[in-house]
């Protein structure tokens, strides 16, 4: 069955059981443009979802309608007019092509450059695939897998009806609704996401990837995920991509919440490629996303691992609360911006608990006339007994029309508590390239190895597969920059 | 193979190269000596296409093609390979990773095969106990806090590695202790062929001891004012520049 045919099955099935007393037609595949509550509710409505959690949306709404968005980040952009975007659409599959001779050939020449296989590029540019490379076997495959030792993981909607209790439990636990702006606006519409839970005393077995989830297609725009990794378990989870995406929508908001309880630990990767908008900064894709971990449990760790290449805008600051005695939190970052994009990104590391460490690396690189921002927030609170804190912000300028700043806030409530900052700025030199040059390497090859090697601490962080296709992308992404 | 015809160079306006002519044939070692601020290391750079050079006259033929048209990295693909003076630290970029690219790029540009990690590593080793360089300095970010004579041990791994047609040695023996000095010159006597040459830049004769010139050249105030053979560089050693040029 096509995901059209099966979302109005669906549909229909929701619009027997739920009324309230709503008058838009639920057969459309658009809610109407706009932002109200009917609207909250029809998303709800269309999801099938409990009570609770509809007025766990409405709440949101409210409280939304309240709030103004943010202006004290560097990022400028003109005014988003909120009730001239459609807030819900039916998942629709994209025009299938016929053969890869008929996408479009920038995108093939980047897929190229990031040695992404075949196949998959079949795949990433919505080729339709044959069946000998099954996507959704592989999936299906890995499912199972996971099953076994009783690792859940599936879209956000599935799981609120297959786990309403854990969901409940959890969810806006660690981003309360009532958070920030853009948090707040997920909370009330958000689409879809990613559910995970990893058992108490399970490692788990491989990486995971929304690549490996179904239905992942057209949940970017307010995507909506939640990790929990009880006692004694690890994850490894993946977000994002290095091929570029392109998305008829320009506002993204996404939240993310993770959970670690004792001795559990998370790593969280992302490499985020949206399409970044032309040279004269025309389209590309704005990024608010709010991305927090709450280590509520003793020894547990949490590491958040970024390469931020793409949006035209990115405003994100992946945090941890660290509650529990001898907790970790980490934040890996590279942020690049070229031609007109703008980057406000940086963490926040609140220590509450006793021995709790948090080390930040911060790698920003401005080329074009990029703007970048590091925003950091490193909070000592009272009971934080030998806190301790490593931050280390490096900015890489590349020509003379881009900017690199810093803003990092510290608050020491704790007298025995450590906190440590280091930053940098440079320019890659003239002599290095020439040095580069004299080599053999032409100069965007030269600029890619000496990024790399600006990077390396970060890049370290991420998975194998990943690492690799990241080091590719930020050579692909400061294309054109110098010469 | 390299044919400089009266090249005349200028920096921020000022000359600095005023008639530089040079043949240097297949095999040859050409010694180029001069006082401070002749116009040796502008010459070394113009060689190698570096920015900031006004050429206002004469030609650079290298392999019957004018160098001048052609990008920095473009000459090093053709076989032009310059030791710094200076070598250039690039933090977070190791030894290894360095040399792979630059090889296989230029290997890429000579239609070569490139190099897997295995094959690399096994050529890398092979060439880095030539001149006795630690493996684990390999390792490490390139020429970042390396010491004198490391960073110019580097410069020569990497010359035999990529195997130019002409390498150009602008004062490496500068900074060397005896025994790095003669390691330096075991590089270059072992990359010694006949089809290939090297155009050595130096203040002392002491390096000619060891790697051992078909030819030296005086440059002075931007020209070449007297070559010889290698007698010229022990008589200069007597006598000093101002006694000969």
């Amino acid at each position: 069955m096509s995901p059209d045919v099966e979302t109005k099955k669906t549909i229909k099935s929701i619009t027997k059981k739920y009324k309230y007393g709503f008058t838009t037609d639920i057969e459309s595949d658009k809610a109407p443009k706009g932002l109200n509550e009917n609207i909250v509710k029809f998303i709800s409505t269309k999801k099938k979802e409990p009570k609770w959690l509809l007025n766990w949306r409405l709440k949101s709404y409210k409280a939304w309608k309240k709030m103004e968005e943010p202006n004290w980040s560097m990022v400028k952009f003109p005014k988003i007019n909120y009730q001239d975007s459609y807030y819900y659409s039916t998942p629709k599959t994209k025009k299938k092509l016929k053969s890869l001779n008929e996408v479009d050939p920038a995108i093939l020449s980047t897929y190229e450059k990031l040695g992404i296989p075949l196949e998959e590029q079949k795949r990433l540019a919505g080729v339709a695939v044959d069946y000998v490379f099954d996507s959704t076997s592989v999936a299906t495959t890995f499912k199972e897998k996971l099953a076994k030792v009783g690792i859940i993981f599936c879209s956000f909607s599935e799981a609120v009806q297959s786990h309403p209790k854990l969901i409940k439990k959890y969810l806006g636990t660690v981003i309360p609704y009532t958070d920030n702006f853009f948090a707040t606006l997920n909370s009330a519409i958000f689409s879809d996401g990613s559910f995970v839970y990893i058992p108490p005393g399970v490692r788990c077995p491989m990486e995971l990837s929304t690549y490996f989830r179904m239905n992942a297609e057209n949940t970017g725009q307010f995507e909506r995920t939640l990790i929990i990794a009880d006692k004694d378990s690890y994850v490894s989870y993946l977000e994002g991509c290095t091929a570029p995406m392109r998305d008829v929508n320009q506002l993204h908001a996404a939240c993310v919440e993770l959970i670690t309880l004792d001795n559990a630990e998370i790593k969280y990767s992302t490499v985020q490629n949206w399409y970044p908008g032309d040279e004269k900064g025309k389209g590309g894709i704005y990024n608010f996303v709010t991305k927090r971990g709450a280590c509520r449990g003793n020894n547990s760790k949490i590491s958040w691992t970024q390469v931020e290449t793409g949006s035209a805008i990115t405003w994100k600051y992946p945090s941890c609360i660290l509650q529990g005695d001898n907790s970790i939190g980490e934040f890996n970052s590279v942020a690049i911006t070229n031609n007109l994009q703008q980057a406000d990104t940086g963490t926040k590391m609140i220590h509450l608990g006793k021995n709790t460490k948090s080390t930040i690396i911060s790698k920003g690189i401005s080329a074009g006339k990029g703007q970048n921002t590091y925003r950091g927030l490193v909070r000592m609170g009272p009971k934080a007994t030998n806190g301790r804190n490593f931050t280390q912000c490096d900015s890489l300028l590349i020509g003379d029309k881009c900017g690199a700043h810093t803003i990092p806030y510290i608050e020491v409530n704790n007298k025995s508590a450590k906190v440590e900052h280091e930053a940098t700025t440079s320019k890659i030199s003239d002599d290095q390239m020439f040095y580069c040059r004299q080599r053999g390497l032409n100069q965007e090859n030269a600029v890619s190895l000496i990024v790399n090697g600006f990077c390396k601490e970060v890049l370290k962080e991420l998975p194998m597969e990943f690492a690799v296709e990241a080091q590719k992308l930020l050579g692909i992404s400061l294309e054109g920059s110098v010469g | 193979m390299l044919k400089i015809i009266n090249l005349h160079v200028n920096v921020a306006n000022k000359k600095i190269l005023q008639g530089v002519n040079l043949e240097i044939n297949p095999g040859e070692v050409h010694a180029l000596m001069g006082p401070n601020g002749s116009g040796k290391s502008t010459l070394a750079n113009v060689l190698s296409g570096k920015d900031g050079y006004e050429i206002k006259k004469g030609k650079i033929i290298f392999f019957k093609k004018n160098l001048i048209n052609f990008e920095p990295e473009n000459r090093a693909c053709e076989g032009l390979f310059l030791a710094f003076q200076y070598p250039v630290e690039i933090p977070g970029v190791s030894g290894i990773n360095f040399l792979r690219t630059t090889l296989n790029s230029v290997r890429k540009y000579k239609k070569q095969k490139e190099l897997d990690g295995v094959n690399f590593l096994k050529l890398l080793r092979k060439k880095a106990k030539i001149i006795k360089m630690d493996e684990k300095l390999i390792k490490r970010s390139i020429n970042t806090g390396f010491s004198g004579g490391e960073k110019k041990r580097s410069e020569i791994l990497q010359m035999i590695l990529l195997e130019p047609k002409l390498a150009i040695l602008d004062e490496t023996d500068s900074g060397l202790d005896i025994d790095a000095l003669k390691t330096v010159a075991n590089g270059v006597n072992n990359l010694k062929n006949k089809d290939r040459s090297f155009l050595v830049i130096t203040h002392y004769q002491r390096l000619l001891n060891y790697i051992v010139p078909d030819k030296v050249h005086i440059l002075s105030n931007g020209k070449i004012v007297k070559s010889g053979d290698k007698n010229l560089a022990i008589e200069l050693e007597k006598k000093g520049y101002e006694g000969l040029v």
